[in-house]
């Protein structure tokens, strides 16, 4: 417990760093930005900014990166709550309160509720994240290449089981993003493969920022150009100080829902395929049915807009708990600041807590830091983020367009990698529209060079024999959960059947 | 195109392209199965996951014959069409974007993309697009070229001269 204590001194410590504070400020607000633009959210504004960072330290880089993530979460709320389209995916369930609050006048009430269970939610996942990290890391420390592929499994059969989209359309992304990850020299054998067309260009590889970019901002941005065509209506907000003084009353109404949501959005949020929209949208069913009052959701019940927002929150840090633990990442966003911690040049896994402490727990003192920031810039910007979202998409649009073809560029120095990401986005344009989700493949392909290593370097020490992964507990155990969860669907199924056949008879 | 037709055309361009995965693989000379004395063989992790991309297709496949998926029953139009013309003008927006940059270089590019999409498109006033249009290149040179110590594509000799002189004077006046 002391050392605990004592790294996280200097954690913070290196938070109150004057540029890494800076930095938290800047992240803070450009998650609230993305946060709040709707078609726009963490992982999004992380691929797109991840090159940005080349211009700082590892450590601050992680800093800003991961303040972008926490202020994306706090910043869905505002369009979800004023516009009644959710800001990113994540602030979906806030929708479904804070809209008719908005049309009854009470928007500054649920803007508020949102802040405030987002904070809490925010500091409950951090003290749990304080707590599990370094026990997991030097629980993880015992791992060998048997237990780390079969962790992937694990991590991939989560798609299967809980991530809820069409089985074999899944399984296609995850496998599309694991074959993708193996284009250019084999790096045991240092024999080219795949190089399509015998184009040289292919031998580097593709890098996972094209995939990343080309998915989450190339072909997001057109997604977005199409959904949200049309009108959009804004609601009115009165704020003044006298109101928000009163509105922070209200927290005895929703702090049940509020705790409810923080635990479990932390949990939630360490499962690869979950993280934070589903934690938000299943706080939410919990809240409605724990309530005294549950016909009062949907039409306003301000619980109903603290429970999704306190889960978020706390997803948004459980699911940092695996990647920086087992490098393993708990949602799309970690796996691009997984692929981002590659570029810097650090090792994921367990090792990184003690050879790179000052990153680690740079980046835990940070998360305390820049959950008061964004609390404070939440509730003071309010104004300014409500004539944000009145921006037209024809500003929006082209600037994030540049962003993404320079960002590329940037991190690769050649054209070749702009043509492959407009190709990735428009491909994932049309795999999307056609319900092949396309997460499990951008955390394929950051995983996928680990999996292979792993796997091989497994079967040569085994000579080939592959019961060496059900010979460990460890990775036995992992195996039978990911068997597990890849049958829940046809278990599920089946008992659905069956329930359904038996009031028939 | 329903969206019916359009997951049928996907499904079977995935599993043709799984196909070729495999093909690419097995005819790379790249061994696909175990090496005695070296273990699994270079091609083994991407040609038995090719596999199992080429299986989930067929599955697809199967399932849209039995109707199985939503997206296998929606008659639809693919691409609604009043949204058509805002996606395909934005994404081939970004391929000429690309070839201005080979060719005029990025900065003339960015400001031709800018009035497009600012004037153009969203029909704004010159303040907004004169802003966008200026400041957007100014802003990338600042970011990429300054800070980050980029080289951006500059196009073809007469761009890039013209541009070596604004590097110059940044050269001149400040190293």
């Amino acid at each position: 417990m002391e050392t605990v204590i004592t790294a996280l001194g200097s954690g913070l410590l290196e938070a109150f760093q004057p540029l890494n504070l800076f930095m938290i400020f800047a992240g803070c607000l450009a998650g609230l930005f993305v946060g709040c633009m709707p078609g726009l959210g963490s992982v999004n504004g992380v691929a797109i900014l991840l090159p940005v960072t080349f211009l700082v330290p590892p450590t601050t880089a992680i800093i800003f990166l991961a303040a972008l993530y926490y202020g994306a979460m706090y910043g869905g709320a505002i369009s979800s709550i004023t516009l009644g389209i959710p800001g990113a995916s994540t602030a979906v369930a806030t929708v479904f309160d804070g809209r008719p609050m908005a049309q009854q006048g009470k928007a500054d009430k649920a803007l508020m509720a949102a802040a405030i269970a987002s904070f809490i939610g925010g500091s409950v996942s951090i003290v749990l994240f304080t707590l599990f990290a370094p026990p997991l890391a030097a629980f993880a420390l015992k791992f060998g290449p048997q237990e780390e592929f079969a962790l992937m499994l694990l991590a991939f059969a989560t798609f299967i089981g809980l991530g809820g989209d069409d089985i074999p359309k899944t399984i296609f992304s995850i496998l599309l993003g694991l074959v993708l990850a193996a284009v250019g020299f084999d790096i045991i054998s240092g024999r080219p493969r795949l190089i399509f067309f015998d184009m040289v260009e292919f031998q580097r590889g593709i890098g996972f920022l094209v995939l990343a970019i080309g998915v989450y901002g190339v072909g997001e941005m057109l997604w977005t150009l199409e959904t949200t065509k049309g009108t959009v209506q804004m609601h009115k907000v009165n704020i003044g100080w006298q109101r928000m003084k009163e509105n922070f009353k209200d927290v005895k109404i929703y702090i049940n829902s509020t705790w409810l949501g923080s635990f479990l959005g932390f949990f939630v949020g360490t499962l690869p395929a979950a993280g934070a929209t589903p934690a938000a949208l299943m706080s939410y069913g919990l809240s409605k049915t724990f309530s005294k009052d549950p016909d009062s959701y949907g039409k306003g019940n301000i619980s109903g807009v603290a429970a999704p927002e306190a889960a978020n929150n706390a997803a948004s840090t459980g699911s940092m708990l695996p990647m920086i633990t087992l490098g393993i990442p708990g949602s799309p966003t970690t796996a691009i600041l997984l692929g981002g911690m590659i570029i810097w040049g650090l090792r994921p896994g367990p090792l990184l807590f003690t050879e790179s402490p000052d990153f680690v727990w740079g980046l835990i003192g940070s998360m305390y830091v820049a959950n008061f920031v964004t609390v404070i810039l939440n509730i003071a910007l309010i104004p300014v983020f409500i004539r944000v979202l009145a921006m037209p998409f024809t500003m929006l649009t082209p600037v994030i367009f540049t962003l993404c073809v320079l960002g590329v560029f940037a991190t690769t120095d050649r054209m070749f990698d702009n043509w492959l990401m407009l190709i990735i986005g428009v491909m994932a344009y049309f795999l999307r529209k056609l319900n092949y989700p396309v997460a499990p493949a951008v955390l394929a392909i950051v995983l996928g060079p680990l999996a292979e290593r792993s796997l091989r370097q497994s079967l040569i020490s085994s000579q080939g024999d592959a019961m060496t992964f059900f010979e460990r507990p460890i990775s036995l155990v992992c195996i039978l959960i990911a068997l597990l969860l890849v049958s829940y669907p046809l278990i599920a199924k089946m008992l659905k059947k069956r329930n359904a056949q038996q009031p028939a008879q | 195109m329903t969206v019916r037709t359009a997951e049928l055309i996907m499904a079977i361009a995935l599993l043709l392209a799984s196909l070729g995965l495999m093909a690419n693989i097995y005819f790379g000379d790249l061994n696909i199965g175990w090496v005695p004395g070296r273990g699994p063989g270079a091609g083994m992790w991407p040609f038995w996951l090719s596999l199992g991309m080429a299986l989930s297709s067929v599955a697809t496949l199967f399932r849209w014959v039995t109707g199985a998926t939503p997206e296998s029953r929606n008659t639809e139009p693919f691409v609604a069409p009043e949204t058509i013309f805002l996606v395909s003008v934005s994404a081939i927006s970004i391929l000429v974007l690309l070839l201005m940059m080979t060719f005029i270089g990025t900065y003339f590019a960015l400001m031709i993309f800018m009035f497009f999409f600012v004037r153009v498109l969203g029909k704004h006033g010159w303040v907004a697009t004169m802003g966008m249009v200026i400041g957007t290149p100014v802003f990338v040179y600042l970011l990429f070229e300054v800070a980050l110590t980029k080289y951006l594509p500059k196009g073809l000799p007469v761009f890039e001269e013209m541009f070596l002189a604004v590097d110059n004077l940044r050269y001149a006046l400040f190293y």
